[in-house]
């Protein structure tokens, strides 16, 4: 028995940034005490490793669901020229506006790589260290969403 | 249910290149990939398979035969072989990651007694590579 089946192309990234965990509006004490170290004040950085998955039909003429040499480009306009050895706090705009946790960051790049238009984003999946990584396939919510 | 999940190792050449494109289309299509004298990588293959464990043995299969099933399947075919002339099943395709994938899912597919097959990803280089899985698992990577 033979299923239908379907093809994903996983690439990854890296960029190295600095940031702070830290919201104006918590008391010193509460920024202390729901980011701890994460919120010193200088900030501190991350090598960051991106992976970045698209799927969709591979194309007969050249076996492939994305060329990288429409992918890599992309993603290095989209994230990684504007993250790589920034204070993404300062120097990019929507964390200025909100904290720049590792589960922001893959939000935000979700948000910068899913108008890829040659394959559909399937998923992004940010490591901050060896030990934590994130992902994001663009659902907000979803069967397992606590009550608020 | 369980995934369990055996990793096999090969290393291969290969070259992009469409008969139907110009020179100049497969250069600017392929890029170094269009190198008619090829070039390789160590491929990593990680072959996941689903299903419940035998309560008889607690074993979703027995790792040792899958093990020689990747090694039959895939390590024979395809370890230090040129992927463009001695594959017969990737015959008129490119050798990209996707299609090689695909063409292992489809060769193990029908080998798997035990379980079912549930994800064939291939590493072509520690920082690409391609996943294939059946359409019904939707999303899911």
């Amino acid at each position: 028995m033979s299923r239908p089946i379907k093809i994903s192309l996983t690439r990854r990234y890296r960029f190295a940034a600095s940031h702070r965990l830290h919201r104006p509006n918590f008391s010193d004490d509460e920024n202390q005490r729901i980011y701890g170290k994460c919120s010193s004040p200088y900030g501190h950085g991350h090598n960051y490793s991106l992976e970045v998955t698209v799927s969709g039909a591979v194309d007969p003429a050249t076996g492939m669901v994305a060329n990288l040499g429409d992918l890599d480009p992309f993603v290095e306009r989209e994230v990684v020229e504007a993250f790589d050895h920034k204070y993404l706090n300062e120097e990019v705009q929507e964390f200025v506006e909100d904290v720049p946790t590792a589960e922001n960051i893959c939000r935000e790049i979700h948000r910068r790589l899913k108008t890829f238009p040659a394959a559909r984003l399937e998923r992004v999946r940010l490591e901050e260290t060896s030990k934590n990584s994130f992902e994001f396939d663009g659902e907000v919510g979803g069967r397992e969403q606590r009550a608020p | 249910m369980i995934r369990v999940t055996r990793k096999i190792e090969f290393s291969a050449a290969h070259f992009y290149h469409n008969p139907n494109f110009s020179a100049e289309e497969n250069r600017r299509v392929f890029g170094k990939c269009n190198n008619p004298h090829g070039h390789g990588h160590n491929y990593v293959l990680e072959v996941t398979v689903a299903g419940e464990p035998d309560p008889a043995t607690g074993m979703v299969l027995d790792l040792k035969e899958l093990k020689d099933i990747l090694q039959r399947e895939v390590g024979e075919r395809m370890d230090h072989r040129h992927l463009n002339y001695e594959v017969p099943e990737l015959a008129g395709q490119i050798p990209t990651c996707e299609n090689i994938a695909a063409v292992i899912w489809r060769l193990l597919e029908p080998k798997i007694a035990r379980g079912k097959l549930d994800r064939v990803r291939l590493y072509e280089s520690p920082d690409l590579f391609a996943d294939c899985t059946a359409e019904s698992n939707g999303s899911r990577g």
